[in-house]
């Protein structure tokens, strides 16, 4: 029997993908199930994408004129639950997927199996999520951080939502585990941890959040979970709990997650942008060390989201001032981008500029943060349209963005074929113009105090609104350009190995498309690689 | 018996069993939220759910075992599954680390507010005038009737010697597998789940204790949901761990794992010093203090 099995696996490494859908539903292979993490998050995407629609379109003008206001309220709890969780998340762990063991040498994720495993748990979670639109008392609408005592007003998809959140987080910590020990464990010989990509680095960071922090959220649903059916108190102030607790330990995980979400669009901008500035990264060790400050900061600033439910001064005061620190590490990423491209042979295909982009315009979302940090000033913005538009601008044009930077930058090297540059750019400046139409009037909108998540406004807000609705609709459309490039990627002409101006990085040394299996022994690396 | 050396990477062949427990998932889940709203049905949805994911554990595992001694993994998948297991771990002390946080939370947060401390003089006033923050607590609205405490000495202490010993026993069997002493290894292991499944025993026992003469039950307040969920999600974890150990116990006797190589006799190990550890926490935290 030993002998039997060896054999059997002695020569399955030699043939390429099984045929039909059990090459997906049973795939081990990374390439593979870093496809179909990137398709399903497109397509998520395009799911939260409509329900932004119905939002905007219910806001263009004062006045209810398309849907009921409960209606209005499960489209924004839909729709933010499904771009985080089922968006950009699983994009960026489907580029991880793609990526990480290309760029270090790996021959696939270091646990395959488990990998199938959480991508394939997603599907169950979103397809039970999305079921509530379906059901008695609609979906969810008491917003996407569930807070009691409201949340427990949800009808029938009450406990729905629970255990499709508590799936969500059975997956990213198995994604997360695999990426940690592919990362450690996998690496080529000779790749020291700080010899690693950026990218490599920044999900490393990451996936230490994510199992760091996903449990938190299991128990803080949990508990919402027991408190609705089975009597427990604690968030419920007559037993002596408090629904502000709910608050602390939803925000515990909260704002790791805002870094989960942000830090692989740092390590994908890290790639790109030396690549076509044609210069090396410049200072990537401080690049480590700032991503890590970040994400040890993140852990001790979460309760800046809840300055106006009451907490000691103290708590204000330290939570204050810990957020503003972030400023510091940030900004020292911000600098060496921009010193990077400092006096480099610069061009700008699509992936750059949607890279230029990112620093641009996720530096406006980091100053509209560092504004609401201040915790006498946030009581002013709190809850208002200006903080819609901080976390739009560092989620769009920041993670959205990064993400379609990397699929531009990575897409010769998946397909084996150039994407069509003009269908990219024209993408590219759509997207950039309309997301700050959608986006920059909101601001003003806050500072002038018009509430989040309401159906209908004050006849003062009127104009902006309109302009956003527009902007929104466009930012909707120009992504229609995006699917006709990934439709016509493979009738571009053939991308060779390097597909662009020698870039830095091991993935550029296996052929486009890469083969189904790479480095089934491990590489050496050397200078032309970018190593030193 | 070796196929492979560690210059050429193993990557397993593709599986059925994820998908199958997605779809265990998807069945368990649907079934016990339906069962939750009301609906008769979702029980046995649920519990179908159930014996898919047992199913898929098994074969999974079965799978796993079968390369494992077919001597497919070298030296670095070995590691991987270490890493793997380090980290699950790491995950399962954050899970806990939520319901403690809500315990202390509650115990220097919310009752001493409710009692009027801090700026909630008024709070305490118009809402729950003459509720003194004490701890225990049910709360000022005296959740689920008067009740009595769980003393810490008494049951809990023996509880508490009995994982501490239960611990050392493996630790124990540990020493005697490196030692190649199998006789040992078989005994000091069975001596761990048994005292594992005293251990749960006896929890079952205390819980009855509560609801029957303490009227300590789940909905006894803030002091009740943090007592029976921290000690439920331990017990839970203790049933699992004695479980995986009995699994390992009758791997032993089939003669599996050498004194080099015995990946999921340690992982299962440092998943037991684990749920000890945890206790620890509990027993400091919730019974005594």
């Amino acid at each position: 029997m030993t002998a039997a099995v060896a054999d059997a696996h002695d020569h399955h490494d030699d043939h390429g993908p099984a045929k039909g859908i059990g090459r997906w539903l049973f795939s081990t292979n990374h390439k593979d199930i870093g496809t179909m993490y990137l398709v399903f998050s497109l397509i998520m995407f395009f799911i939260g994408g409509a329900m932004a629609m119905v939002i905007r379109s219910e806001l263009a003008i004062p006045g209810l004129q398309f849907v009921h206001p409960e209606f209005f309220n499960q489209m924004t709890t839909m729709h933010a639950l499904i771009m985080v969780f089922g968006a950009v998340m699983p994009a960026f762990v489907g580029l991880a997927n793609w990526m990480i063991p290309l760029m270090i040498g790996a021959p696939d994720m270091a646990l395959p199996r488990m990998n199938n495993w959480s991508f394939w748990i997603l599907p169950v979670a979103f397809g039970i999520l999305l079921s509530t639109l379906f059901m008695p008392g609609g979906a969810p609408a008491g917003g996407w951080t569930m807070y009691p005592p409201l949340i427990l007003q949800t009808g029938d998809a009450f406990p729905f939502l629970i255990f499709s959140v508590h799936l969500m987080g059975l997956s990213s910590i198995m994604g997360a585990i695999n990426v940690i020990v592919t990362i450690i464990n996998m690496r080529a010989p000779d790749m020291s941890l700080l010899k690693m990509p950026m990218f490599v680095w920044t999900w490393l960071i990451t996936a230490y959040l994510l199992i760091a922090v996903m449990p938190v959220l299991a128990g803080a649903v949990t508990m919402l979970l027991t408190d609705q059916f089975f009597g427990t108190s604690f968030f419920l102030a007559a037993g002596g709990g408090d629904p502000v607790m709910f608050q602390h330990i939803f925000w515990f995980f909260g704002h790791p997650e805002v870094y989960i979400m942000i830090l692989p669009a740092f390590g994908v901008v890290s790639e790109i942008i030396p690549t076509f500035s044609r210069k090396p990264l410049f200072g990537h060790d401080s690049m480590v060390y700032a991503a890590s400050c970040i994400a040890f900061l993140s852990f001790i600033v979460w309760a800046h989201h809840m300055f106006t439910v009451g907490m000691p001064l103290t708590g204000q005061l330290f939570f204050m001032f810990a957020t503003m620190l972030i400023a510091v590490p940030t900004g020292v990423k911000i600098f060496n981008w921009v010193a990077t491209m400092w006096r480099g042979a610069m061009t700008f295909e699509t992936p750059m500029l949607f890279s230029l982009a990112f620093v641009f315009l996720f530096t406006i979302g980091g100053f509209s943060g560092l504004m609401l940090a201040i915790a006498p000033a946030d009581v002013q913005y709190h809850d208002t349209y200006f903080v819609v538009a901080h976390f739009h601008y560092v989620l769009v044009p920041g993670s959205v963005f990064a993400i379609m930077a990397g699929a531009y930058y990575w897409l010769p090297k998946w397909t084996g074929h150039m994407y069509n540059e003009t269908l990219g750019k024209a993408h590219f400046w759509a997207s950039t113009i309309f997301v700050n139409i959608t986006f920059f009037p909101m601001h003003f909108l806050g500072l002038a105090a018009m509430p989040r998540r309401i159906p209908d406004y004050s006849t003062q807000y009127a104009d902006f609104n309109t302009v956003a609705s527009i902007g929104a609709i466009g930012f909707g459309l120009s992504q229609l350009l995006f699917v006709w490039v990934l439709l016509t990627s493979k009738k571009g002409e053939k991308a060779t190995a390097e597909v662009w101006d020698n870039p830095p990085g091991l993935e550029w040394t296996v052929p486009s498309p890469a083969p189904y299996h790479t480095f089934e022994t491990p590489p050496k690396l050397n200078e032309s690689h970018g190593f030193h | 018996m070796t196929t492979h050396t560690d210059e050429r990477y193993y990557v397993p062949h593709g599986s059925h069993w994820p998908a199958v427990g997605s779809l265990g998932l998807l069945f368990m889940m649907v079934g016990v939220s339906n069962w939750l709203n009301g609906a008769g049905a979702g029980f046995y949805i649920m519990l179908t759910g159930l014996a898919i994911i047992v199913f898929m554990i098994t074969g999974w595992f079965a799978a796993v075992i079968g390369e494992s001694e077919g001597g497919l993994y070298n030296a670095q998948v070995d590691k991987s599954f270490r890493q793997g297991m380090f980290w699950f771990i790491f995950s399962e002390v954050m899970f806990f680390a939520a319901f403690f946080g809500a315990l202390f939370y509650a115990r220097n947060m919310a009752i001493p507010w409710l009692g009027g401390e801090s700026n909630n003089f008024f709070t305490n006033l118009l809402l729950w005038e003459g509720y003194e923050s004490t701890w225990p607590s049910n709360g000022p609205g005296n959740m689920g009737g008067d009740y009595e405490a769980m003393p810490p000495f008494g049951l809990p202490l023996i509880n508490t010697a009995l994982l501490l010993t239960s611990s050392i026993t493996l630790t124990i069997a540990h020493h005697a597998l490196i030692a190649g002493k199998r006789a040992q290894v078989t005994a000091f292991l069975a001596m761990t789940f048994l005292l594992g499944f005293i251990f749960i025993f006896l929890q079952g026992f205390e819980y009855v204790e509560a609801y029957q003469h303490l009227n300590l039950k789940l909905t006894s307040g803030i002091y009740g949901s943090t007592f029976f969920m921290l000690t439920g999600f331990h017990g839970l974890h203790v049933t699992i761990g004695a479980i995986m150990l009995t699994i390992i116990w009758f791997r032993v006797l089939k003669g599996h794992f050498s004194a080099e190589k015995h990946f999921a006799f340690e992982a299962v190990a440092w998943y037991w010093h684990f749920v000890d550890v945890v206790w620890i926490a509990l027993y400091v935290f919730v019974y005594w203090m």
